[in-house]
């Protein structure tokens, strides 16, 4: 009989090892994000020039940048273009209908990306970061830009004066996949490592943008720890002191 | 001083069971001696529901049940719940206390639960506490089940299509049934307000109602202990259970070293990691609910996987009705069995402490099945998984329906007469 339950106990032990099957994932570069304000300057102002046309940041008002170091007149001089008040919303003016009919799918919001993208492969960081050194010249595609990440992505590489042309060079592994390497074909403005910098920057901007209360969060955060040490030690010597007669 | 705090309460004693509640209730409420940290998770299900209680009252306060479109294109629920994290003044801190608070309950009363599993609480005189216990169990899951679509998120919208189909499984009367519960033809606004309605009203006041009587019949039989003796049996000249100590200030005491622990793990969530690893928040729940793009792999939250994957695990037709409906059937057996465990289990004992090998080895097997059916009902299924999640839901079943069988033939030691010291 208990033979039988042990037999059982071990088939089961074997069953997750049923379960795992191979999953194909992307291969994701580590972001390096920052908190450091200069960084996230930096990247509040690509963001504001390259990204804020197409897509919005509508949970995010202009005056909160306060919190990355800028001061409102910094923001009304370099990052407001179009009249906005500094209490506004970073919403766009083109119409998510209108821009559906022209990229065939519309420009997702941005305010929460770097939560959105994170999954198993790795954050939502490094699948930025990844997604934003990975596009390459396709002409298949009507943008005349693919991208390795997020294939057939209706985005164009906005980056590319940047960045510089980069092509796929696709091999066959023999068991249907295939290896890619990227090839810098016409260097950008920038080099390799200033375009790998500017990236992280935008990054670490969307990463602050997605939950811009996460710094003080866990700064509070180790303060109420800190509470609840002391609290249970406390609590622990009373319930000590009223127990010492209970056997 | 004394005379005057003396005369009110004599006032209010003749006018309300003031005095004698306390009394009955703490003060001279005889619990057993021997608890052990298995008994915290009582207590911590009462807390976790006090914070879900005031954080929600505050949510409530700023959240907008609307499925329509702001100008920007984003639903208004979904951008309220970012008002809520962005704006409002510790919104944040409220948010996640109550998005934790939900995980946190489901850990803190499926310990509770298997607690009762190890000890034999359920047993004998206490089968109508597990009975509330479990339909406190049932209304929690629908709680829940409730409260993650209110975000609108991608997981909140498709995880309910996914659950609310199921009804639709149920022959002649299913596809009217989901429409009742959809409120609609398809899942939108009429169905966000109506789980707002019940998550915020109906099941809470049922919930709360279930305690009362859950913690009424627990002070009407008394508490089991470690031991899974009756510690009434043994009193001493004045009526009073000699292993017996009063509940206040003996377990009030206790239980408060109980809650520091607690809410340094909890608060430790909160602060520093509130998605929980996209088990607490489902990473494609901060994507709006698009009801025209399925999201490759939909998963239902960690504490409902056990028994999605009970749900999947049915594969096959049945007497002319699809694997869908049998698979809802046995997803709603795997709850409902709960409910007959007093009556399953027929060993002369009822702590594992005195269980013979039989019986530990059956309690074993089923956690680590259960363990394995919550982690498979993550992933997306492959045939191996499904074959893994078919043998798990056997053992699931096997372990109440052979109970009756093999907890009687088991060897169990002799129940002591007292309870054991630690």
């Amino acid at each position: 009989m208990i033979k039988t339950f042990k037999r059982f106990a071990v088939a089961l032990l074997f069953a997750p090892a049923l379960a795992f099957g191979a999953a194909a994932s992307v291969n994701l570069d580590r972001a390096p994000v920052s908190t450091d304000p200069d960084a996230l300057q930096h990247g509040a102002k690509l963001f504001v020039n390259y990204c804020l046309n197409c897509h919005s940041a509508s949970f995010v008002r202009y005056k909160q940048l306060n919190a990355i170091g800028l001061t409102d007149d910094q923001i009304r001089n370099n990052l407001m273009f179009a009249g906005e008040r500094v209490g506004d919303l970073m919403k766009i003016a083109m119409r998510p209908g209108e821009s559906k009919a022209w990229f065939g799918a519309a420009p997702p919001d941005l305010t929460l990306v770097a939560r959105q993208r994170n999954s198993t492969d790795g954050s939502g960081a490094d699948w930025l970061y990844t997604y934003m050194r990975q596009f390459y010249r396709d002409s298949e595609r009507p943008t005349g830009w693919n991208n390795l990440v997020f294939e057939n992505v209706g985005m164009a590489h906005v980056f590319w004066e940047l960045q510089g042309e980069q092509v796929a060079h696709f091999t066959p592994n023999g068991d249907g996949t295939n290896s890619v390497r990227l090839e810098l074909v016409k260097p950008g403005t920038m080099s390799v490592q200033e375009y790998d910098e500017a990236v992280a920057d935008l990054v670490s901007f969307l990463v602050w943008m997605g939950e811009p209360v996460a710094e003080k969060r866990k700064s509070i955060g180790f303060f109420v720890l800190i509470f609840f040490v002391g609290f249970s030690i406390l609590a622990y010597v009373l319930k000590k002191n009223y127990w010492k007669d209970i056997h | 001083m004394t005379t005057k705090s003396q005369s009110l309460m004599n006032w209010i004693d003749a006018r309300f069971p003031l005095t004698s509640s306390y009394k009955a209730h703490l003060s001279e409420y005889y619990a057993p001696r021997n608890f052990n940290f298995w008994y915290f998770f009582g207590s911590l299900a009462l807390l976790v529901l006090v914070i879900q209680i005031i954080t929600g009252i505050f949510l409530v306060m700023h959240y907008k049940p609307d499925a329509s479109l702001n100008v920007s294109g984003i639903p208004v629920a979904f951008a309220s719940v970012e008002y809520i994290m962005r704006e409002v003044p510790g919104g944040w801190l409220i948010r996640y206390l109550h998005s934790t608070g939900a995980s946190a309950f489901f850990i803190v009363v499926y310990l509770h639960m298997f607690r009762a599993m190890l000890y034999g609480s359920y047993r004998k005189p206490r089968e109508l506490l597990w009975i509330f216990g479990v339909l406190i169990f049932l209304v929690l899951m629908a709680e829940a089940f409730m409260g993650y679509l209110l975000p609108w998120g991608q997981m909140s919208f498709w995880g309910a299509q996914v659950i609310i189909n199921l009804f639709s499984a149920i022959p002649l009367i299913g596809e009217d049934l989901s429409t009742v519960i959809r409120g609609d033809f398809v899942i939108g606004d009429a169905t966000l307000n109506r789980f707002f309605a019940l998550h915020v009203i109906a099941m809470p006041l049922v919930l709360l109602g279930l305690v009362v009587a859950h913690l009424v019949a627990l002070h009407e039989v008394g508490s089991n202990n470690p031991d899974g003796v009756e510690i009434k049996k043994k009193k001493d000249a004045n009526g009073i259970p000699l292993d017996g100590i009063p509940f206040h200030p003996y377990y009030t005491v206790k239980d408060i070293v109980g809650v520091g622990v607690f809410l340094f793990f909890f608060s430790w969530v909160v602060f520093f990691m509130p998605e929980g690893g996209g088990y607490f928040l489902e990473f494609n729940n901060f994507i709006p609910a698009d009801p025209l793009k399925t999201p490759p792999h939909i998963a239902p939250v960690w504490y409902f996987t056990p028994f999605y994957s009970i749900l999947r695990a049915v594969t096959f037709p049945l007497f002319g009705l699809d694997a869908k409906f049998w698979g809802v059937v046995a997803m709603g057996a795997a709850v409902v069995i709960l409910f007959f465990l007093p009556w399953l289990d027929r060993s002369p004992v009822k702590s594992i402490r005195y269980r013979g090998p039989i019986y530990k080895s059956a309690l074993a097997i089923f956690v680590v099945s259960f363990f394995i059916l919550g982690y498979l009902g993550v992933l997306a299924p492959t045939p191996m998984r499904t074959l893994a999640a078919q043998i798990c839901s056997v053992l699931y079943f096997a372990f109440f329906l052979l109970m009756p069988w093999y907890s009687k033939i088991d060897k169990c030691k002799p129940e002591p007469e007292r309870v054991t010291s630690k």
